[in-house]
């Protein structure tokens, strides 16, 4: 791999021939298999081995390996490190081998696709991995295109195809490719097996909308660009099947490319931690510094004179000499200060909140089947602190699936289900669904749940007829037919998508149409209209129109779009009916829903064709051709009558699950590929845009002073409100709009900004601008941004906030967004996978981000702060025992303990309890801390575990470590057995503390843990028998008779515990270890409580009294702002549908009327062209042909 | 967890018990006697002040005392030494517990954590090692004088080191008689005879097994402190040693002047928490009287100071 890579960096042009693999194999082009996984069974232990030791704290234990093996310093025997070092590497190993394991099974999963690829004048089936670059592939619908390929020809009608895009852009429309004209017909597998053109193009990029290439074939050059090509990760849509030749295979497609090399990302306490590490290490050097000269010193003053019965002279030249070496052997002695097993036992705690994030099953999604999924297992405390969260739109706060669900016809509204008192119900599950058996072309999926509406149907209310009727004609959806009675809709927005099924369903059946005529099945009665005009959908107008001739003679002008741009064009008589329906619209769009109104018009024949003529000399005019059929498709829609309306539906409680983060202080950015109004509706649906804001911000400029212009008024527009009195310093304000100001501001702003707008606001000169002033607003909502937008604003924050960021979305688009923030989490269980798989977290709904964050987020911050605050404690208290000893032993590095004990401390004795209270240890139960957002705050203001309070444990570990010597010294001293036999012996000393520190740490753990489940009896009363049972053992006769010299402790346990003042000395010394922290957590609980404790507080209180269950059920917004309506699908599908190229049937028809044919025959580039409305380059191959069409 | 139901009330008990346990401790610890007579010979007036020169050997030295009231027994003679770093790590190490338990191999071979007495003119010193070497060899006598004549009071050696020490972690070499054993090996440099003649009287006393060397062998862990020599726990003073005056002749050998150590022979009764030991009762009830204080304190700082029950 490494190899081609190498080879990719040279690639100046591709140069790819169709069915010549031997030709193509001589460039070496990288080919489709993938490969995510790191090692394979051999280079597994070389590999990980010396990764594992590239990492400081087990370089460092090799280091201290190492000096152990030297004897002249060696105070503790090798396998005192060796033993909990092999553990730690064994332990990651076998973590780092399942993960592999993981990546091979999913390379393996997506290597093994199938895809049929022409070889030697065959199809055959072939696994994804064995698909070469020149290779002639045929996809079927709805199946992921396997390569980056050039569109050949496809079974529609002028080589078309659709494609849907979400895995790459988050854009939900279908999008058109066509193939050039003269491969299109090469549609069956004889014809391409001839095919031998030769592309050359640019080499691999991660451009996903350019593509400069040509053709050459038959003697001729083509020229190629991005709309021939079918990118990796497309799903072909409404289209039987297509060919295309492969230019870009695996690792150098476009998706690929894009990918990037996944970063590897670490928590701030990570970094903390390593910090610490270091301070801990610089600890460690001071001490042993302190006990090297007091070694110095007493050699120099006593130790001189001791020399009779310690010859040292013999080996150690001088006191300064001997003080270096105690310096060694104290570094050595002192080495547990740094936990070796801190690594491994914060990863292992990492991986167990993992899993129950996976586990956890008010986070698994039925419908989807899809559970939560923690795919990186190093990030788990972060969730505890997050502050920004930047959030997709499409697919992540909205479910992307729309559905009919309220209208208002005439003045009444349909929808709403009541119950026998009249009271509006919640929609439920057993909720009736209406029966729509008498239609026998309904669609069985549809669900409505008022039955009402079909009664009114049934009527044959005219006002009800033709609502529905325009629901029918008024589209620009494509019906396919089957068998009969079997219809399936094409449509290229959902919401459309969802009005025809929603007509068909109430008996108004859309069922064929050609260029010129629609047939309705009209309750059972086939009806044909004549297709006289389609008044095109496009983001100015927000409307869309049809007219039509009807079966008796009329002509009609049936129109939908946004309600203020239909209600400003109604004609006055319409009025009363316009303030009902208003009012309805009003209260459909506080319940979250979309809305949008119909209106119809009667047109007379004579005013109908001067339009027309009109129309078609406008459309022959070069000059503003477009504007001209604007004022005119103005003109004909004036004085429309009626109207009406619908719903989009939001993922299931997003705007309860944004107030709650909003209340847990964190900031939701919603950064969006879509449209300004979509977003903005969905901005008030979900409660982010509110109408008591006191501005909503829209940024709009398109040149950089203007961007700058905005952002600047907008700020001191808030600055200037919120200081009133101090108007004149704005300039002051300016530089000052700190955070702690931030926090002064009371009123709500929001902030809304275009894209082309951020990409001017995201320049150097400009961002702090742009951040100061996002961060002064509630809610930031950016929309039609890139995926590399959306990686620089999450940039942005990260690098100047220092907040922890989460991004969240569902789509390709995200995926960029999703490596650059802290957290990435991924929605998943739609088709597309490419955002949860670059994702750190996964889950179907955007629901469960309030239970990941709330939850399990900020649990594992607890824990993990609590586990890190109780580990360092403990080996500060273990490990500075030597310490004291030192000035009573001459500082001559004695052990206090016994080495088997040093070895087993960290690894089995107190191990296990602390990692049980880091599993499992919670202040407040689940459903406390989602009710009480608030608890969030101390994760995201870092309180529970920062420099502070690593001082204040590790104060309490030397502490306890001093007392632990100094009570057993001061009984130590004079102490005599029962027995009258001597006792003050270094062996029973040592059992001693050890017994002590060993009671001392697990009272201490119990007294830390919150949260007591059996888990957490078992590991704190097991380890403590453990610690007697070991203790027994390794200083058993037996364990002697085989190793005289590795247990020379023999019998001291027994003569020692046998004792009761030893007894009398452990309980002294366990009381007053772990008394004055009782002391202290208690008066601070009364003096200075946290939020949690008053929580606490309160739900004891409220036990006491009364369990009562409070309800906090957040209230759906009652905001009187209504959202505007507008279509995600793109302009030029009416002409389209006018022009009749996409239909199979009307090839007939279409070949009638050469005028309109060739008027057509620019469609498709228009179409093309405006899919980017952004950049509004016009290319010169669109205007030839239009200019030949004109003369 | 931390509610006041439960902590204050806690603290309350804990004191009280901690209370009676120091109560109880320090009256024990008072009805325990100790006498001290340190025989370094600093000062000039002491009667092993002769002694005290490290150029006389065999030196010998006798220290009156009397005791007024009954010593109750049964009683227990301790030697003590003081500024004596028994545990200094490469003295503590400087041992072969493959050796002391009786592996022949390891005599000829000692091992080399004993450097520099593991060897000795090209012979393997057995037992090797300083802790070895150093073994305290001062010797004591105990004379009751009744009526002008001296009486000695019969000192017990049996059963003064652990039985694990004793039985299992040092052992003589199955070698009968014990000397061969010893065959191409020489004693340690301060010892004035080998190991195999430390009590020729008692063969379960000699070599690996005898008692005082045992006693040494378990490594003090403070540099001050004293090792059990005898007990007097049979014969007519099994009682205790009544008023009258006493002598103490005692075999001076043990060098300490050049470290600055002290030596001293103790005289103690035991009682059931074992021999005196103020430090243990003064503490149990410091800190029992401290938990009782911080619960009235923590009382009133709950009662002032608590949240008020509803927000």
């Amino acid at each position: 791999m490494a190899f081609w890579r190498r080879n990719t960096l040279v690639e100046r042009e591709r140069h790819v021939k169709a069915n010549a693999r031997d030709y193509n194999d001589k460039f070496s082009y990288t080919d489709n298999h993938i490969k995510t996984s790191k090692y394979n069974i051999l280079t597994f232990l070389p590999l990980n081995l010396f990764e594992q030791l590239q990492r400081v704290a087990n370089a460092y234990f090799i280091v201290l390996l190492i000096l152990q093996l030297i004897p002249a310093i060696s105070s503790l025997s090798w396998f005192t490190t060796i033993v909990p070092l092999l553990l730690v590497l064994l332990i990651t190993a076998v973590k780092d081998a399942t993960d592999d394991y993981f990546r091979h099974k999913n390379d393996k999963q997506v290597n093994n696709r199938q895809s049929q690829v022409l070889i030697r004048g065959s199809l055959q089936n072939e696994k994804w991995m064995n698909v070469r670059v020149g290779d002639i592939i045929k996809l079927e619908n709805n199946q992921f295109v396997a390569a980056d390929i050039l569109l050949l020809c496809s079974s529609e009608p002028n080589g078309l195809c659709y494609i849907e895009t979400a895995e790459l852009d988050g854009e939900t429309n279908l999008k058109v490719r066509q193939a050039l004209t003269v491969t299109s017909d090469l549609g069956d597998v004889s014809k391409l097996v001839d095919f031998d053109g030769e592309v050359v193009c640019e080499p691999p990029n991660n451009k996903l909308d350019k593509f400069i290439g040509t053709l050459c074939w038959r003697d001729s050059k083509y020229p190629l660009d991005n709309d021939r090509m079918l990118l990796r990760g497309c799903v072909l849509r409404n289209t039987e099947c297509c060919f295309g030749m492969v230019i870009f295979a695996g690792l150098q497609t476009k998706l690929m490319q894009n990918c990037g090399i996944t970063k590897f990302k670490r928590t701030s306490i990570d970094k903390l931690m390593n910090t610490l590490v270091l301070w801990i290490f610089a600890f460690l050097i001071c001490m042993g510094v302190i006990l090297a000269i007091g070694n110095t010193i007493w050699e120099s003053r006593i130790g001189r004179r001791f020399q009779v019965f310690l010859p040292w002279t013999e080996f150690q030249s001088s006191a300064v000499f001997s003080g270096f070496l105690t310096f060694w052997s104290y570094i050595i002695n002192l080495n547990t200060v740094v936990p070796i097993s801190l690594y491994v036992s914060v990863e292992v705690l990492r991986l167990g909140h993992s899993y129950f994030i996976n586990w956890d099953k008010r986070m698994y999604h039925g419908p989807t089947n899809t559970a939560a999924v923690a795919r990186t297992t190093t990030l788990n405390e972060e969730l505890g602190q997050v502050q920004f969260i930047f959030s997709d739109k499409t697919g992540t706060l909205t479910q992307n699936i729309m559905v009919f669900s309220k209208c208002s016809i005439n003045g009444q509204t349909y929808g709403d289900i009541y119950d026998e008192f009249d009271q509006k119900m919640e929609n439920t599950e057993g909720t009736a669904c209406v029966d729509f058996s008498f239609n026998p072309l309904c669609d069985r999926r549809f669900k409505f749940y008022d039955s009402s509406l079909v009664d009114a149907v049934k009527l044959e209310d005219p006002a009800m007829q033709e609502f529905f009727r325009l629901l029918a004609l008024c589209h620009t959806v494509m019906p396919e037919e089957k068998t009969e009675g079997h219809l399936v809709y094409q449509a290229q927005s959902p919401d459309e998508a969802a009005l025809v099924t929603a007509a068909r369903n109430f008996g108004f059946v859309f069922r064929a149409r050609t260029p010129e005529t629609i047939t309705l099945c009209e309750m059972g009665q086939a009806v044909a209209y004549q297709l006289l005009a389609i008044l095109d959908f496009n983001n100015v107008r927000k409307r869309m129109s049809v007219i039509v001739r009807n079966p008796q003679g009329q002509i009609k002008l049936y129109s939908k779009g946004a309600d203020t741009v239909i209600f400003d064009r109604l004609d006055p008589s319409s009025e009363d009916l316009m303030y009902t329906t208003s009012e309805h619209l009003s209260e459909f769009g506080g319940e979250g829903l979309r809305t949008l109104a119909l209106a119809y018009k009667d047109l007379d024949e004579k005013e109908f064709e001067v339009w027309m003529e009109k129309l078609q000399f406008a459309g022959t005019v070069i000059e503003n051709r477009e504007d001209r059929l604007a004022v005119l498709y103005e003109e004909i829609e004036q004085g429309l009558k009626g109207a009406t309306a619908i719903e989009d539906k939001l993922q299931e409680g997003v705007p309860e699950t944004i107030t709650c983060l909003n209340l847990a202080d964190i900031k939701i950015w919603v950064l969006t590929g879509d449209k300004l109004e979509t977003a903005m509706n969905i901005g008030y649906s979900c409660n982010m845009l509110r109408d008591d804001m006191n501005e909503v911000f829209v940024m709009s400029g398109h040149t950089l002073l203007e961007v700058q212009q905005q952002l600047r008024s907008a700020k001191e527009h808030i600055l200037g409100l919120s200081r009133v009195g101090s108007a004149g310093d704005v300039e002051k304000s300016d530089m000052f709009a700190d955070s702690v100001f931030e926090e002064t501001i009371i009123a709500e702003y929001a902030l809304v900004i275009n894209g082309h707008s951020l990409a001017h606001a995201l320049e150097p000169q400009l961002e702090h601008v742009l951040l100061d002033l996002a961060c002064l607003c509630k809610t930031v909502i950016c929309c039609r941004v890139t995926p590399m937008q959306k990686a620089q604003v999450v940039e942005l924050v990260k690098r100047h906030k220092r907040a922890v960021t989460l991004a969240i979305g569902d789509g390709a688009n995200d995926v960029s967004m999703i490596k650059t923030a802290h957290i990435g989490v991924g929605i998943s269980g739609q088709e597309g996978m490419q955002a949860a798989l670059a994702s750190d977290y996964s889950f179907a709904q955007f629901r469960y981000l309030r239970r990941l964050l709330l939850v399990h987020g900020r649990w594992s911050y607890f824990r993990m702060c609590h586990f890190l605050c109780y580990f360092f404690y403990k080996n500060f208290a273990f490990t500075l025992v030597h310490f004291w000893y030192g000035f009573f032993c001459g500082f001559s590095a004695q052990t206090v303990y016994d080495q088997w004990f040093i070895t087993l401390f960290n690894i089995v004795y107190t191990s296990l309890p602390v990692l049980a209270m880091g599993l499992f240890d919670q202040d407040v139960n689940d459903h406390i801390s989602l009710r009480h957002p608030s608890l969030y705050r101390p994760g995201q203001q870092n309180l529970l575990f920062n420099k502070r309070q690593f001082f204040l444990c590790t104060l309490q570990g030397v502490c306890t470590s001093f007392l632990l010597f100094f009570i057993p010294y001061g009984a130590f001293s004079v102490m005599v057995r029962e027995d009258g036999s001597h006792f003050s012996d270094q062996q029973a000393f040592s059992v001693t503390i050890a017994t002590s520190l060993v009671i001392v740490v697990s009272v201490q753990i119990g007294l830390d843990t919150h949260y007591w489940t059996a888990v957490n009896h078992f590991f704190i009363w097991g380890s403590l028998t453990l610690y007697f049972v070991i203790l027994f053992a390794l200083q058993s006769n037996g364990m002697f008779g085989i190793f005289p010299s590795h247990f020379p402790f023999v019998g001291t346990a027994r003569n020692c515990l046998s004792e009761k003042s030893v007894w009398l000395v452990i309980l002294l010394t366990t009381v007053v270890c772990v008394v004055p922290g009782l002391v202290v957590s208690f008066l601070r609980i009364d003096l200075f409580p946290t939020p949690t404790d008053k929580v606490r507080h309160q739900l004891q209180s409220r036990k006491r009294q009364r369990p009562q269950e409070q309800n906090l059920r957040q209230s759906r917004r009652t905001s009187s702002r209504r959202s505007a309506y507008a279509f995600s699908h793109q302009q030029g599908y009416g002409e389209l549908i006018t022009s009749g190229k996409n239909m199979r049937t009307s090839r007939v028809s279409t070949a009638r009327s050469a005028q309109r044919t060739q008027h057509s025959s620019n469609w498709i580039e228009n179409v093309l062209k405006r899919k980017n409305e952004v950049s509004c380059i016009s290319d010169e191959s669109t205007e030839a042909p239009e200019k030949s069409d004109r003369t | 967890m931390l509610s006041a139901g439960i902590v204050i009330p806690g603290f309350v008990v804990i004191g009280l018990v901690f209370i009676g346990i120091g109560v109880a401790l320090f009256v024990t610890s008072r009805s325990i006697t100790v006498l001290e007579i340190d025989y370094t010979g600093v000062e000039k007036d002491s009667p092993c002040f002769k002694c005290s020169d490290p150029d006389i050997k065999n030196c010998g030295c006798k220290v009156d005392f009397s005791i007024d009231t009954l010593f109750e027994g049964p009683l227990f003679l301790y030697y003590g030494l003081s500024n004596y770093f028994q545990n200094y790590r490469q003295y503590g190490a400087s041992k072969d517990l493959t050796q002391l338990s009786g592996d022949l191999a390891s005599f000829k071979d000692p091992s080399d954590v004993c450097y520099p007495y593991d060897y000795s003119v090209q012979k393997p010193i057995v037992p090797c090692g300083s802790i070895a070497n150093s073994m305290f060899n001062d010797t004591f006598k105990l004379f009751h004088i009744v009526k002008g004549t001296r009486k000695q009071v019969a000192l017990d050696g049996k059963g003064i080191a652990w039985w694990t020490d004793y039985n299992v972690k040092f052992r003589n070499p199955l070698v009968n008689p014990l000397k061969n054993a010893f065959n191409g090996t020489t004693k340690p440099p301060f010892w004035p005879k080998p190991a195999y003649e430390l009590d020729p009287t008692d063969p379960a006393n000699n070599g690996f097994d005898n008692q005082d060397f045992l006693v040494w062998m378990r490594a003090a862990a403070l540099p001050n402190f004293r090792k059990l020599y005898r007990r007097i726990s049979e014969g007519e003073y099994e009682k205790g040693l009544p008023a009258g005056n006493y002598s103490l002749e005692i075999a001076y050998n043990y060098p300490v002047l050049q470290f600055e150590g002290r030596k001293k022979v103790v005289f103690s009764n035991v009682s059931w928490m074992g021999g005196k030991n103020e430090f243990l009762g003064i503490a149990y009830l410091v800190i029992g009287s401290l938990c009782v204080v911080m619960s009235v304190v923590m009382l009133i700082v709950y009662a002032k100071f608590k949240f008020p029950e509803e927000d």
